[in-house]
């Protein structure tokens, strides 16, 4: 962890009066809960929760070579993006490992904005600029957005009441620079937990009074504050990767089953001929689902066995409120990283039984959008 | 809050003295604290155990917690009702959420541990 004073989202005393209890989380001092983190779980899965997401970073990139250095240091393939579009990405290091997964939106032709993990954000910075041979101009700009995430079934329904923009119209992963309670924001249909709903980026200081009025609005559905807590479980249970668990610098994309965000043929970008090589070689550990069988809890770091010897470990685990399961993510070498295997867990001393599933554990029902 | 009869831990748990035997559990801070607790594992009847040792844990959503042995002595009953239950624990920690009965082998140990009001000046200042 970065040594230091915890950084605070503007939200902070917000979240003090509502009642949240405060966590240490990657440099930042964020709601972990507010209520129960399940009756959060459950609000976003069955109606809507109000998360936010300030500690995450923005970095802004601009003039005519924007998308070239953008294309060169991510490794999904931004020139397919059409203005208003965002997609799923990542940036890796020469040697293929992860420097962190990110969300790249396309605001214009010479405009990429970058929405990156809170703990990496300074680390992200550097390394656009290392390889900015393009002499994109390159801005830091987490300083200048607060952002809230509204997720759930009803999060339309919710931001519908304090907007003209037409929400309809925003597709999935798909975005739009409009207004919420007449200040200009940018509503984006993106999210980390598996649900419909939006992200929103403001000026930091419209941030409280936005996430009240949310709050207000999303009342007769039930909204509730959300935490860093649910925010992990219903992640863990949309098989979304968390920076720090799934990936790091010594994971690569084909490994945390991340292929579909890397274009091969798109030309180069950091981190290419390490994935070329890495192919050649064949992939030897592949991230996989599993669920408990034994009464017992995984949790992140617990070491996993087949036939009695250690041959991975848990990257994620805990219970999944919404599946009633106690779930997890592990990596294993892939000779048994097959759906179905029965594996063991070492949990605190004992080994507990689990079997390998197919991912995402949990899946929205497909509707509009 | 927190019961006059009872004697309570640093670690937040709590006992109850019946005759020679302690009823033991966790604090209404404790599983506050915890959050939703989701796993509850408790001790085999006939385990011996010592003041200040673990006695089993709890999990909530998001972590493990050891619960510590307020007494030393025999684990004579345990609360089987939190092994499908352990939400219980959330709802009456200082009631039907006991964890376990235990046999006291050294009452004298029970001066080693806080009164209520002692206790709830240490979650005064935890909290």
């Amino acid at each position: 962890m970065p040594a230091g004073p915890l950084k605070r989202t503007p939200l902070y005393e917000l979240h003090r009066e509502l009642g949240a209890r405060m966590v240490e989380f990657g440099g930042w001092e964020m709601p972990v809960q507010y209520s129960s983190i399940i009756e959060e779980h459950l609000a976003v899965r069955r109606a809507v929760g109000l998360f936010d997401v300030s500690h995450m970073g923005e970095i802004e990139i601009r003039g005519p070579e924007a998308l070239a250095l953008v294309e060169y240091v991510t490794t999904n393939q931004a020139s397919r993006l059409n203005a208003g579009q965002a997609q799923y990405s990542a940036m890796l290091y020469e040697h293929g490992g992860f420097v962190d997964d990110l969300l790249v939106h396309k605001v214009a032709d010479d405009h990429y904005f970058l929405c990156v993990n809170a703990s990496n954000q300074e680390k992200d910075y550097r390394h656009i600029l290392r390889y900015n041979r393009f002499r994109a101009e390159v801005e830091f700009a987490s300083d200048r957005y607060v952002q809230l995430a509204l997720q759930g079934p009803r999060a339309e329904q919710t931001l519908r009441r304090l907007t003209a923009t037409d929400l309809t119209a925003i597709r999935y992963y798909h975005f739009t620079d409009g207004e919420v309670c007449g200040v200009p924001a940018r509503i984006a249909r993106t999210g980390y937990t598996g649900e419909d709903g939006f992200e929103l980026y403001l000026a930091p200081e419209h941030g409280v009074r936005v996430f009240r009025e949310l709050l207000r609005a999303g009342e007769e559905f039930g909204i509730r504050p959300c935490g860093l807590g649910a925010r992990n479980t219903l992640r863990l249970e949309a098989k979304m990767a968390l920076y720090g668990h799934e990936i790091d610098a010594s994971i690569r994309p084909p490994e945390a089953d991340l292929n579909w965000i890397v274009k091969m043929d798109k030309g180069e970008f950091v981190g290419r001929a390490a994935l070329e090589r890495l192919a050649a070689a064949g992939v030897r550990r592949r991230l996989v689902g599993f669920e408990m069988l034994d009464r017992a809890i995984a949790r992140d770091g617990y070491p996993v066995y087949v036939e009695g010897r250690a041959v991975g470990w848990v990257t994620s685990g805990g219970p999944a409120p919404f599946l009633n399961k106690n779930i997890g993510l592990c990596y294993l070498p892939v000779e048994f990283a097959e759906i179905g295997r029965t594996i063991q867990i070492g949990v605190r001393g004992r080994l507990a039984e689990a079997q390998t599933v197919r991912t995402p554990f949990y899946k929205r029902a497909k509707s509009n959008p | 809050m927190y019961p006059e009869d009872f004697k309570y831990t640093r670690e937040h748990e709590w006992v109850k003295v019946e005759g020679d035997v302690g009823v033991v559990g966790i604090t209404f801070y404790a599983q506050q604290a915890l959050g939703d607790i989701v796993y509850v594992d408790l001790p085999k009847v006939g385990t011996r155990v010592e003041q200040g040792k673990p006695l089993g844990s709890v999990e909530s959503v998001k972590a493990v917690s050891d619960i510590y042995a307020p007494v030393s002595g025999e684990v004579i009953e345990v609360n089987e009702a939190l092994v499908e239950k352990p939400e219980l624990l959330n709802r009456d920690p200082h009631g039907a959420a006991w964890l376990a009965k235990i046999r006291l082998n050294s009452p004298e140990e029970l001066n080693n541990l806080l009164d209520a009001a002692q206790y709830q000046a240490l979650v005064a200042e935890e909290s």
